[in-house]
């Protein structure tokens, strides 16, 4: 009589990592149980308890769901296979490629940790410190747990909305160079919208390009460009974690969804390596700092103390073509013919840059107007903590 | 033996293993399956017919019987056996489901209907039709073994799909049996007249032209499901057991030791004596040539898993140089654990007991 081998291992072979620290008080709030991982996870819980008639039936409801969805298949074989002979790992298929079998590991690997260690609800990602009015949502993306999560504001402050298994560059992550097949780390928005029909299928539902390379990435000579959020080919529902050539690939429905709550020229996508997430108190402590900083220049501005006003410049400034010696030598001279500065300053927003610097991008509605000129325009700065004080390295129209 | 040949789409290696239980079952019901003495002439006509690749004929034959006996289900298993044979395979489909709707308890039925869904590539239909034989007959051999390829098949399709390949050269290297045997457990005595004469069967020209376009390409064979079920399955002779008595004959206890000298060598993999435990003349189960059972025997004995076969509660009748030996076989290997009544027929050559036939009887 057959009797079935167990596959515990191949549970233990993808090393799951227990639930993290961090487990979610209230998971609708941080998570959306839309996708396919809670299926998998139960039956990745079978398995681990050798429930594998369970397990195959779990399996043929997500294949249900999801009929293009590879690591299903993959899971469905084994469990198969697994009546017939011993499995030993996630993919017992002899001969196969291996590199395609990595890939599905991979991704049964992420898409299981993303779901089992979830954020805790009353955490936040850093990097949104603050979003302007007309910004109704957030876009964030943690390559190393191949997730985009999406965050609505709620004045100003992020609440969760839906997270998303995605992937990313074959090569990973920082891209320098065009053709490098990495994808960059920064603060980037959504700035156009490409209709599936002006598209190839291997972008499946769409494609929203973003604003790689921004005025930092130019600065550090970083270069390339199309970089896209995009969908996947109609015959796949999700591609490895590591597959794009710099893109951020979403599953196509999880794109469609996802494009509801895109604004072109106005969304932010915010791109990490790994998030950064932060106490709604802490949140509000880094916040507060900064505010103060961008209220201080504005008064000094205003003040038509010119020197005071210079103080917020870092060393390192740079706009165009201009270091901080002309830029300073610019301001004393224009300041010097005027009886009187306003400055208005709306629609702030605030993101912190991903990475080892501490940098935050601050774009506004300028007003200014003077005794002798005004003018309105959007403007964008980068602020850098230097010796534990923020200064502006670079400043410029957006 | 014809009702002992098995038909086989792919291979001449499994062969059915009708059990004494489906006999006692179907006993009960004899009169109502049984054909009249003509009427299972004219079947074996059909039947010879059909080995010889006259389809046509061989349906007509049938057709007859069935029309005098509608219901009958042997004739309407013969039937659905020469509809494959003819690649009406939509027929035979029809004409098997309706058998399994008749004669839920009979296994060979669904195993056929099995085999055929496996050919149009419907493994979900395949598996579910070898899962109502197993429930039948918990330990159908061939039932389980052919389950055990569909459950490799379906795994390979599933992978291709996984992996974005076609591996149908590949991987699902299985080959599914199909039973040619229904009524042989009925124990009629038309049948065993003509075991004596008929000798040994070999594959019809049909089978083997049909073994070369089959799309499933031999190789390894995929599963441990496979290893081991009855190796030597054989249809339950209808010989009364009654005639076995326990003798305590110093020929008995030879008889007994060589039963065990054999489970020994099984379980040591010791191919060599466990081949030499059988008679030159040993009837092999599928009728096939000595050399091709002792290759088949070979490659499974040989298969990675250890193999342990226990005998016990052993009794033997002698009569002469023949004794009729009657035992509990429990056999483990790997994943595989199964526990049968085995059924020898032993002859003494140069002072040596050896297995001249070897069958389950439960």
């Amino acid at each position: 009589m057959l009797k079935r081998p167990g596959i515990r291992l191949l549970a233990a072979a993808l090393c799951l990592a227990a639930a993290g620290a961090v487990s979610a008080a209230s998971p609708e709030q941080t998570y959306s149980d839309s996708g396919p991982e809670p299926m998998l996870d139960q039956v990745f819980a079978h398995i681990e308890q050798n429930r594998l008639d369970a397990a195959l039936g779990q399996t043929e409801r997500l294949l249900k769901a999801y009929p293009n969805f590879r690591l299903g298949h993959l899971i469905k074989g084994d469990l198969l296979m697994a009546r017939s002979r011993q499995i030993k790992t996630l993919g017992n298929v002899d001969n196969a490629p291996q590199d395609k079998l990595a890939d599905l590991r991979e991704e049964a690997i992420a898409r299981l940790n993303a779901y089992r260690g979830k954020p805790q609800a009353d955490y936040v990602p850093r990097y949104l410190l603050q979003m302007h009015p007309e910004q109704k949502f957030a876009v964030v993306v943690d390559t190393q747990k191949a997730r985009l999560y999406l965050y609505r504001n709620v004045d100003g402050r992020p609440r969760f909305v839906a997270d998303y298994y995605i992937s990313h560059g074959k090569a990973g992550t920082d891209k320098v160079r065009e053709g490098d097949k990495k994808t960059p780390v920064g603060v980037y928005h959504v700035t156009a919208s490409l209709p599936r029909q002006k598209l190839t299928d291997f972008y499946g539902s769409g494609a929203f390009p973003i604003s790689y390379p921004n005025e930092w990435d130019k600065r550090q000579g970083r270069n390339g460009h199309g970089i896209w959020l995009h969908g996947t080919p109609s015959n796949t529902f999700s591609r490895p974690p590591k597959a794009s050539d710099g893109c951020v690939v979403l599953a196509n429905q999880d794109l469609d969804a996802l494009a509801k709550n895109l604004q072109i020229g106005t969304t932010p996508v915010i791109i990490s390596s790994s998030i950064e997430w932060l106490s709604l108190d802490d949140w509000q402590t880094e916040r507060t700092a900064l505010s103060r900083s961008i209220d201080e220049w504005h008064r000094d501005w205003e003040s038509l103390d010119t020197e005071k006003y210079l103080r917020h410049y870092s060393k390192r400034f740079q706009s165009g073509s201009q270091g901080l010696e002309q830029w300073s030598a610019q301001k004393r001279q224009v300041n010097s013919g005027k009886q009187w500065i306003k400055v208005g300053t709306t629609n702030i927003s605030m993101f912190r840059n991903p990475g080892k610097e501490e940098m935050v991008v601050v774009t506004f509605d300028q007003d200014y107007r003077s005794s002798n000129l005004s003018n309105v325009m959007k403007k964008r700065q980068y602020w850098m903590k230097e010796d534990g004080v923020w200064k502006i390295v670079y400043e410029g129209g957006a | 033996m014809p009702m002992a040949e098995k038909y086989n789409i792919m291979t001449p290696r499994r062969f059915a293993a009708p059990l004494r239980s489906l006999a006692a079952l179907l006993c009960m019901g004899a009169l109502m399956l049984a054909p009249s003495a003509a009427s299972a002439d004219t079947l074996q006509e059909a039947n010879r017919l059909m080995k010889q690749g006259q389809f046509g004929p061989a349906l007509e034959k049938t057709d007859q019987v069935l029309a005098a006996k509608p219901k009958d289900a042997q004739a309407r298993f013969m039937k659905g056996l020469i509809l494959t044979e003819m690649n009406r395979h939509n027929d035979a489909i029809a004409v098997f489901t309706k058998l399994t709707e008749d004669y839920p308890e009979l296994p060979e039925p669904y195993n056929n209907l099995a085999v055929l869904y496996a050919q149009q590539r419907q493994f979900e239909k395949a598996k579910n039709a070898l899962e109502m034989a197993i429930r039948t007959h918990p330990s159908y051999a061939t039932a389980h073994e052919n389950l055990g390829d569909i459950y490799a098949r379906m795994a390979s399709q599933a992978y291709d799909k996984a992996l974005q390949i076609d591996s149908s050269n590949a991987s699902a290297q299985s080959k599914l049996a199909m039973i040619r045997d229904l009524m042989s457990v009925a124990a009629r005595p038309t049948a065993l007249a003509s075991r004596s004469t008929s000798g040994k069967v070999q594959a019809s020209p049909a089978s083997v032209a049909k073994a070369e376009v089959a799309p499933v390409v031999k190789a390894e064979p995929v599963s441990v499901a496979k290893a081991e079920p009855n190796p030597t399955t054989q249809p339950a002779e209808p010989k009364p057991a009654a005639t076995v008595e326990a003798k305590p004959s110093a020929s008995g206890k030879e008889a007994e030791k060589a039963i065990r000298d054999w489970a020994a060598a099984w379980s040591k993999k010791d191919v060599k004596a466990y081949l030499a435990a059988y008679a030159g003349d040993f009837q092999t189960p599928a009728g096939e040539a000595r050399s091709a059972w002792e290759a088949e025997r070979t490659r499974r004995i040989n298969k990675a898993e250890p193999i342990q076969v226990d005998v016990e509660n052993i009794q033997v009748a002698v009569e002469g140089d023949r004794a009729a030996v009657k035992f509990r076989q429990h056999y483990k290997s790997g994943k595989l654990k199964t526990s049968a009544t085995k059924a020898m027929v032993m002859v003494r050559r140069d002072g040596k007991w050896l297995i001249q036939q070897e069958r389950v009887a439960n």
